[in-house]
């Protein structure tokens, strides 16, 4: 496997997972809106805070409204993380790699990008939006499946995997942090709303039918927060992202000192009690987790991918 | 939808128009050559809706396969979907046996004729080819004097045009032997026929195309210097920028090989090629390159080249690596050179040439060249190095100002220019809005040599000039293309 092959891979797999968590946050938080009376509606803000570009945001906008923040959110050109910027870098980047990667997938993520540049007036009306977005979580859906039922499972297969899991583990720990952060310092007042957005958080992980399996309790903080953090069996938990990461590299050569790097941040998140930490500390927590994350990707940059001339 | 529908008539044959030219699927008086009579049928039987739905079904497919080619200096645009017409151009199998026969002896020629420019010059020295022009060729490799490829080898892989004039006889216009391409636009077009119309395909015998990827890296495997059960061959790109990637990607992938781009190898001091892999170095035995010459080693050729591979040269003199094409073997493929392609055949194989040249005026010749000059108006006048149709001035449809820049750029340099009559390009039926009208056509088929034996792909790539009236038949200038159909019209 050729060193610039297995990179690729990776920010492909990676950029497909984006744009699926994104698409499902937006899906998540419209129906959210619907069930929020107007005066406590948190709207648009917070999303654009997780995918972790305000500044940018704030450069060519003045509010957050729907039609402003949704166009930056799916198709916005300025907004390396928008959905059609992520389906085009993925395409883009599997262009470059259309030998290794079955045909089939090939077909589905070059679909996928003409369904989204094509279709976006969808994503941005009512009506249109959930089927759009729907599309295109199931397209990712069927890429990664078609993935794993016809790529050789050999070296590459890990990087795909590798770029998927990292990405998931990023998100769900910037959907924890950005959402109950908005959460908790309404507390008193949203009383009654309390356990829809709780809920709203598990639906963004596609987590809620599996909290309930899991978890057997109602919807509650201490439990959600444990639940998407050190859940063993839900696949979007960060400690099973975690885990599956470790096991990827294992039998890759010359993987000492990544899976140090990765054992390392999971025993600092085993350890934690997550369940107490409030607002403040539990956004040091989460900081503490993206640098580990970060970490863990440059040590895979640093030990397989093409380095820049020499 | 519907309006679509009414506007689109089925096809009736007896309205289509030859208009004076040799057409490829009716005759002079109408009539359905033997070769097409079921292809026509067919198509005659279509319904407007079929017609109009199968185009649409044919655009889909390429879009979704990703079937693309880039143009240059389009900005943002790297690639575009490839233009493709439903009616295929057929070719019967015994004219095509004929034309497979020419097309080995004049390949075989060009190996002989390269190897010995390298070596001991033997054709110059008796007086066959002018000595002058070797000297001006921008094509010959002085790095390439005096190595020996495998089985003497250069062109493996060579892509030659064919055209009929008016009369439908096949002559070759050009042969390209550095990077000849569009291979995999041949095989994809025959996959989006089966998409299409795969009803067709159980009525008409038609050659089948799909063991060119297979014939390649046979071809490939067996130029590797270590004697072995696998050799590692891979395709050398100059990456996704390139007007060819699409072709680069789809090669490697058919041939279950890297595609590699010039970072991803290295030289190292033993002289021999490796891919840096996410494992370590790893030896490669056959490079199937599709970088020009000039940019493959910045050591050997133009320093600044990013694209290449620094020592690639050395490794290949040395023989621990195996490049395809070699290094060098443009030199036979420049449209001067081209003019004495059937003195060489005569030369080296004691031959006549089984198929023809387009009689060709060398600028070189003082007086060839007056008469080119004197006739541009009549003649279609090519620069001899470029590719792709760019510099090329169509007299009969060039303006005054046009004329006169050319003539200036013969005069100052006359070996670079030749010049050939207008040839009546024949003609293939071609979807024109709602109905077939003639398009001017060429057919580029793909030889492959190993030293060892010579394979020609059944049929080639069928370019048309989409333009009406227009002789351009490139991608990147216009063009489309078709799937080719060599019928065996005595199998039943």
């Amino acid at each position: 496997m050729l060193s610039r092959v297995g990179e690729t891979l990776y920010w492909v797999s990676r950029y497909i997972e984006r744009a699926e968590n994104v698409a499902r946050l937006i899906n998540v938080n419209n129906l959210l809106m619907m069930d929020l009376p107007k005066g406590v509606c948190t709207g648009w803000e917070p999303l654009i805070d997780i995918i972790g570009v305000r500044k940018a945001y704030s450069e060519n906008h003045t509010d957050f409204t729907e039609q402003k923040a949704l166009r930056y959110l799916l198709v916005g050109s300025d907004n390396s993380s928008s959905i059609l910027n992520s389906i085009t870098s993925a395409r883009e980047s599997a262009r470059t790699i259309r030998d290794v990667i079955p045909r089939d997938v090939w077909e589905e993520i070059n679909s996928l990008y003409y369904y989204v540049k094509d279709n976006q007036k969808e994503g941005i009306t009512k009506r249109g939006r959930f089927d759009y977005l729907k599309k295109i979580i199931d397209s990712a859906h069927q890429i990664f499946g078609a993935l794993d039922a016809t790529i050789n499972h050999d070296q590459g297969y890990v990087f795909i995997r590798f770029g998927s899991i990292i990405e998931r583990a990023d998100m769900t720990s910037r959907i924890l942090d950005i959402r109950s952060a908005t959460l908790i310092t309404n507390e008193e007042e949203v009383k009654p709303f309390d356990n829809i957005q709780w809920i709203s958080l598990l639906r963004s992980l596609s987590a809620y039918q599996m909290y309930r399996q899991e978890m057997g309790v109602r919807v509650q903080r201490a439990d959600v927060i444990e639940f998407v953090m050190h859940s063993k069996v839900f696949p979007r938990s960060i400690l099973f992202c975690m885990n599956e990461l470790k096991a990827l590299v294992l039998p890759l050569p010359n993987s000492t000192e990544i899976i140090k790097s990765i054992d390392d941040a999971i025993v600092e998140l085993e350890n934690k009690d997550v369940r107490v930490l409030k607002n403040g500390l539990l956004h040091d927590f989460i900081d503490e987790i993206q640098i580990d994350l970060a970490g863990i990707h440059n040590g895979l940059a640093e030990t397989y991918f093409l380095k820049q001339a020499e | 939808m519907m309006d679509k529908v009414k506007e689109c008539m089925k096809i009736d044959w007896k309205a289509y128009q030859t208009k004076g030219f040799f057409d490829e699927l009716i005759d002079a008086q109408g009539n359905v050559r033997s070769h097409g009579t079921q292809l026509a049928q067919f198509f005659a039987n279509l319904s407007a809706e079929e017609l109009v739905k199968a185009r649409a079904v044919a655009d889909l497919a390429i879009k979704e396969m990703g079937i693309t080619f880039t143009v240059y200096n389009e900005g943002n645009m790297i690639d575009r979907a490839w233009p493709f017409d439903i009616i295929p151009r057929t070719i019967g199998k015994k004219e095509w046996q004929s034309v497979e026969v020419g097309l080995k002896q004049r390949v075989e020629a060009l190996n002989l004729f390269i190897d010995d420019l390298y070596h001991d010059q033997k054709i110059i020295k008796d007086g066959v080819f002018p000595k002058g022009l070797l000297e001006k060729s921008v094509n010959f490799r002085q790095q390439c004097v005096g190595i020996n490829p495998p089985n003497k080898i250069w062109a493996h892989i060579c892509g030659s045009d064919l055209v009929r004039d008016g009369s439908g006889t096949m002559y070759v216009l050009e042969d390209n032997l550095r990077v000849p391409s569009g291979v995999s636009y041949m095989l994809e077009n025959r996959s989006v026929m089966k998409r299409v119309f795969p009803e067709l395909f159980e009525q008409v015998s038609i050659l089948p195309v799909d063991d060119y990827p297979s014939q390649l890296f046979d071809m490939l495997a067996a130029m590797s210097a270590r004697p072995q059960d696998k050799p590692e061959v891979v395709v050398l790109t100059p990456g996704v920028f390139n007007s060819a990637y699409f072709e680069h990607c789809y090669l490697a992938q058919e041939m279950g090989c890297e595609l590699v781009e010039g970072r991803d190898l290295v030289v190292e001091k033993d002289d021999c090629v490796y891919m840096r892999t996410i494992t370590g170095l790893q030896r490669v035995d056959v490079i199937y390159r599709r970088i020009d010459d000039l940019f493959l080693d910045p050591e050997a050729f133009l320093p600044e080249s990013q694209l290449g591979v620094p020592g690639l040269m050395r490794a290949w003199s040395k023989g621990n690596v195996a490049l395809v094409n070699a290094p060098g073997a443009g030199v036979a493929d420049d449209k001067v050179v081209y003019a004495y392609v059937p003195e060489m055949i005569k030369y080296y194989l004691g031959e006549e040439a089984k198929l023809a040249n387009v009689p060709t005026f060398k600028c070189l010749d003082p007086k060839e060249c007056d008469h080119v000059i004197k006739n541009i108006d009549k003649l279609v006048v090519k620069p001899a190095n470029e590719s792709g149709g760019y510099g090329l001035l169509i007299g009969p449809k060039s303006t005054k100002k046009e004329q006169e820049a050319c003539i200036a750029q013969i005069k100052a340099d006359p070996r670079n220019w030749v010049a050939q009559p207008t040839l009546d390009l024949s003609t293939v039926p071609t979807f024109d809005g709602n109905k077939p009208d003639g398009r001017h056509t060429d057919l580029r088929p793909f030889i492959l040599s190993s030293g060892k034996d010579t394979q020609v792909t059944t049929g080639g790539l069928t370019r048309v000039a989409m333009v009406k009236g227009s002789l351009v038949v490139n991608s990147s200038q216009g063009g489309g293309s078709k799937d080719t159909w060599i019928v065996d019209e005595e199998a039943k």
